[in-house]
């Protein structure tokens, strides 16, 4: 607890909302801070920008033209009607109705289920290196032969899950059914991801802190919202981002498990995306979709800072 | 040592490239679109197909032909999946990195209307127009101006599992008409031959346009009338919907069918759990390869049944292209005539047929596929078009969302065809 | 408490390990099943075959070739996922340190711009991307893939490492500098040992992003140069190939180099416990 709260609040920010608790050294502050700054970043900032600051431009340009080829051309002048197209698109508010139950129903379980392996992870267990090794595994499996895997597995055929349970269900048959086995694939795959971030979150806080609580008497769940939660904001925060990010844009597995179907059930905004842009070449249209994806993706991401209250501490 | 260097590579690569690309940018366009008939010699870069139709080692004998005889011309060949194909052109198409481009028959309005590829009218010599099928010719052709060389000639047949047939006691003569085929499968139901005899490619894909074209087409239907507009939604192309809900509801139909693709309808056919299904020509050959098979040589190979209307097989054939960023058109209009030619085609006529009439009479091309070159004959005489539109794609997109919806029974057929026919009309329009 | 675990967690690592391994038992099952018995219905093919192994290593690569495919496509993906992970962590770990720890102008807008860049889907930037690749003849190559994968890697860098620094003591750095340490020195002598589980999650989820990218890959490469695993094995799961246990023995295959490392990496996740329990 006593960490976070000796943590600076952002010292960059134009209006600090409340001061750090306990100033730092003054010869330590702000003196060749910036250059210094500048210097660490510079790198990052050339291997990222270098490459993407033309497409960025480029895309963002394309979305203000009514553009429907990939050959250059001149294209009409079209303001910002590829982004209100967007809203009075009628096949578009499914999808996105798709991409918003994915993004929270995968995040959200992910999260919870991270969050019990990785206690589960971090408990001084026989052969821990073992548990620890099994919980890899599905991360190491690439996307597309995770969805190629489960599409085989829940295949109404010979799929496997029907031989299990005895049942001759077509687990990809309807649209909200699928939607949700497609789920149970991504949460198959990167909870442990999120597992492994919070593991490394729960490794940084001092196992005297624990036991320390446990000794005041409080119970083992108070100890875990009290104690081990608040520590852990950094990390869920960053999972929560991360995983939220991934989830919106999600498109490889939906490309190999549905192809969007059936009775576009499985469509989201970043598979619809590419069926504009690229099945169909409507590029102004597509591009005004993908900024929006950043858009929408972007405000998720502050929301969840700000519900964790770590805005102070990872500066957006 | 060696980290900081291939550090400082890619961030000069990564500084360069952005620099590069704005420099690109500035210059308004860049020059590399404009393309140029070129000397007739020099490299040609050509992207074909994975696995379907020629295989990728029939298509390096055939350049290594061509390369011995037009030795100033290099070929490099590249091959990517069928689902990556379109894609691939359009991102290279500004760049113009390929001088030879391979094209599905839904294609040509698109890349023609969008000047991604070339019009080589000009450049057909006459007897091809008269030497090729009707339907080879299409797989080029838009708005009276053609836009390569069509190349692989393909529809989906009939094939059927004799072992079931004899087991139900149906007679392999019934499958003549599509009631015949529904009489049939419930005979081999009936007797427990198969749980389903039927399994179809329908999942929400191209693949279930290229079915219900073929049964639009069996019972009289037209994608779009002689105005331009939706005409699926009436008569023949209702009728094909129902009857394809109506193979569900009554069990005959595999409902493992809205989420097949080709290659599970074939899986599901040689694993003996489906007696009578369509498909390309290609799964003659894989369902009797003993190897992957368990019905290999049982498998009997038909065209596709008839209904009110007629038997047209749906056009599934693929032509060769010039791009219109290439830098050496004639050289590469030079190596798709040798690739197209007849006696080229007639050697692969195993994995391909030929585009080429009088291909289908000689000995020599019927002994490499006897039991499939009779019947691909008369079949490919006859063949339906899907639409001829510039945005075929969304068009595709829009009817397949709303042939799912009746096939799943969210909607009746003739409410969702109707909902597509809208969706359709807006689209060609625009 | 510390050395007795409850028994019922055991529980709880056994039906970790049935849901993780049941899926993957299912994979390595297809991959030595005949392909005519994948079809069979049974749990266990009657005559495994490790075939498609075979082939996978000892054919030659490229035409009809699948197979042989697979292995050039996988060092492929090993070249690429290493080279990216390495750049991007060098320059993530230094720039996140920037944004966890120091003061300049237009901080927040800069981490916001790295983070958008993380956002965009790869279908907006693709095209431009392609035709910039072209101009400088990086298209299928693997340099080409690199410096693309570093752009959405090293964002990702960046803001899991600003996180995991500031989930360290500050007071640490504060006294390696009162003590005449530069600030670099600080953050390389005394910060970066403390921040080792943070590097080594970060260095794993980057190496998993790149091993598993597909559209870049898909529309950049096109031959056996620089074709990565998911791409090759994407080939094969397409409308005209129907042998799942292929794309079983590739996936099995495809998930091997990332387990071996994580299985490196994890033992110095508990090292960073140690380490940081003795110093901290």
């Amino acid at each position: 607890m006593s960490q976070t709260q000796t943590k600076p609040a952002t010292a960059g920010s134009p209006a600090p909302r409340q001061k750090p608790a306990r100033p730092r050294p003054k010869a330590v502050v702000v003196r060749g801070e910036g250059k210094f700054a500048v210097f660490l970043l510079l790198p990052a900032a050339l291997v990222v920008f270098g490459v993407v600051l033309y497409p960025v431009i480029r895309t963002l340009l394309i979305s203000l033209y009514k553009v429907d080829s990939a050959m250059p051309g001149s294209y009409p002048f079209a303001g910002l009607s590829n982004y209100t197209k967007v809203f009075s698109d009628p096949s578009f508010y499914p999808v996105l109705g798709h991409t918003a139950y994915f993004t929270l129903v995968s995040t959200a379980v992910e999260l919870v289920l991270g969050m019990g392996v990785a206690l589960l992870l971090n408990a001084p267990l026989r052969f821990r290196w073992l548990w620890r090794s099994l919980v890899v595994l599905p991360w190491a499996l690439p996307t597309i032969v995770n969805g190629a895997l489960w599409r085989w597995i829940y295949n109404g055929q010979y799929g496997v899950l029907n031989q299990l349970l005895g049942t001759d269900t077509q687990w990809l048959g309807s649209p909200f059914l699928a939607l949700n086995m497609v789920i149970v694939a991504d949460v198959w795959k990167n909870t442990s991801i999120v597992a492994f971030f919070l593991l490394a979150g729960l490794q940084t806080i001092p196992a005297e802190l624990h036991e320390a609580a446990v000794v005041d008497g409080a119970s083992k769940l108070r100890t875990f919202w009290s104690v081990v939660v608040p520590l852990l904001k950094p990390s869920i925060a960053v999972v929560l981002v991360l995983r939220t990010i991934e989830a919106f844009k999600v498109f490889d597995i939906i490309y190999v498990m549905t192809g969007g179907g059936p009775a576009s059930g499985t469509q989201t905004v970043a598979f619809y995306t590419y069926l504009q842009a690229f099945s169909n070449q409507l590029f102004g249209y597509g591009a005004a979709l993908a900024y929006l994806i950043v858009i929408a993706v972007g405000a998720l991401a502050m929301f969840y800072l700000r519900i964790l209250r770590q805005n102070q501490l990872a500066g957006v | 040592m060696a980290d900081n260097l291939s550090r400082r590579t890619a961030l000069q690569a990564a500084g360069g490239l952005g620099l590069a690309a704005f420099l690109a940018a500035c210059g308004g366009g860049k020059g590399a679109t404009t393309g140029d008939q070129g000397s007739g010699k020099g490299e040609v870069r050509a992207l074909f197909m994975k696995q379907a139709g020629y295989s990728e080692d029939d298509i390096t004998k055939m350049t290594a032909a061509f390369a011995s005889a037009n030795p100033d011309i290099t070929v490099k060949p590249e091959f990517v999946a069928y689902e990556a194909l379109h894609d691939k052109i359009v991102a290279a198409g500004p760049a113009g990195t390929y001088d030879v481009v391979l094209i599905d028959v839904i294609w040509p309005a698109e890349f023609g209307g969008k000047k991604m590829v070339t019009d080589v009218t000009s450049q057909w010599p006459g007897e091809w127009k008269s030497g090729m099928l009707a339907g080879a010719v299409a797989t080029a052709e838009y708005d009276q101006k053609l836009y390569g060389v069509p190349w692989i000639m393909d529809t989906k047949y009939f094939f059927y599992n004799e072992a079931h047939l004899q087991a139900a006691k149906v007679d392999a003569a019934s499958f003549d008409t599509w009631d015949g085929v529904l009489a049939g499968a419930r005979k081999i139901k009936a007797t427990g031959a198969a749980k389903y005899p039927l399994i179809w490619s329908w999942q929400q894909a191209e693949a279930l346009v290229c079915d219900y074209a073929q049964l639009l087409g069996a019972m009289g239907g037209k994608f779009l009338d002689d105005s331009g507009k939706a005409a699926f939604n009436t008569g023949g192309g209702v009728q094909a919907l129902e009857f394809m809900r109506q193979t569900i509801v009554d069990g005959l139909t595999n409902p493992a069918s809205t989420q097949s693709l080709e290659a599970d309808v074939q899986r599901v056919f040689q694993a003996g759990q489906a007696s009578a299904v369509l498909n390309w020509t290609y799964m003659y050959g894989a369902a009797n390869d003993a190897k992957q098979s368990k019905i290999a040589g049982k498998v009997k190979v038909l065209q596709t049944p008839k209904g009110s209307a007629g038997r047209p097989g749906v056009n599934g054939g693929m032509a060769l292209c010039v791009t219109t960023g290439s830098k050496n058109q004639a050289a590469a209009f030079k190596y798709i005539s040798f690739l197209t030619s007849q006696p080229e085609q007639n050697k692969y006529a195993l994995d391909s047929l030929p585009v080429w009439k009088t291909s289908y009479d000689d000995a020599a091309v019927v002994k490499t596929n006897p039991a499939v070159v009779p019947q691909a004959k008369k079949q490919l005489d006859d063949l339906i078009l899907r639409p001829q539109a510039r945005n075929y794609n969304a068009f595709s997109q829009a009817l397949q969302a709303e042939l799912q919806n009746a096939l799943l029974g969210r909607k009746p057929a003739q409410k969702a065809l109707d909902a597509a026919a809208d969706k359709a009309n807006s689209l060609l329009q625009s | 408490m510390r050395n007795r675990p409850s028994p019922v967690l055991y529980i709880f690592c056994a039906v970790l390990a049935v849901v993780v391994l049941a899926p993957f038992a299912w994979l390595v099952i297809s991959s030595i099943s005949p392909s005519n018995e994948l079809t069979a219905g049974t749990l266990w093919p009657d005559h495994p075959t490790l075939a498609r192994y075979r082939d996978i290593f000892t054919s030659s690569a490229g035409g009809d070739n699948v197979a042989g495919t697979f292995r050039i496509a996988m060092l492929n993906s090993l070249i690429v996922a290493s080279c990216t992970t390495l750049i991007s962590l060098v320059v993530g770990s230094l720039g996140g340190y920037a944004f966890a720890r120091l003061r300049f102008r237009f901080r927040r807008t800069t981490l916001f711009a790295f983070l958008a860049i993380y956002m965009l889907p790869p279908i907006a930037l693709v095209i431009p991307l392609y035709l910039a690749m072209a101009n400088l003849q990086l298209l299928d190559t693997k340099l080409g893939l690199i410096v693309t994968y570093c752009s959405i890697v090293t964002p990702f860098c960046l803001w899991t490492m600003s996180n995991f620094y500031l989930s360290l003591p500050i007071e640490l750095e504060d006294a390696a500098r009162v003590d005449g340490c530069s600030r670099l020195g600080a953050l390389l002598r005394i910060v970066l040992p403390l921040a080792r589980p943070g590097i080594v999650a970060t260095a794993m989820f980057g190496f998993l992003l790149a091993w598993d990218e597909f559209l870049y890959s898909l529309i950049f490469t096109s031959t056996t140069n620089a074709k990565t695993i998911p791409v090759a094995i994407a080939e094969f799961t397409g409308k005209f190939s129907s042998d799942f246990g292929l794309v079983a023995a590739g996936g099995v295959l495809a998930a091997l180099p990332p387990v071996l490392l994580a299985l490196l990496f994890q033992r110095y996740i508990v090292s960073g416990l140690t380490a940081g329990s003795v110093k901290g």
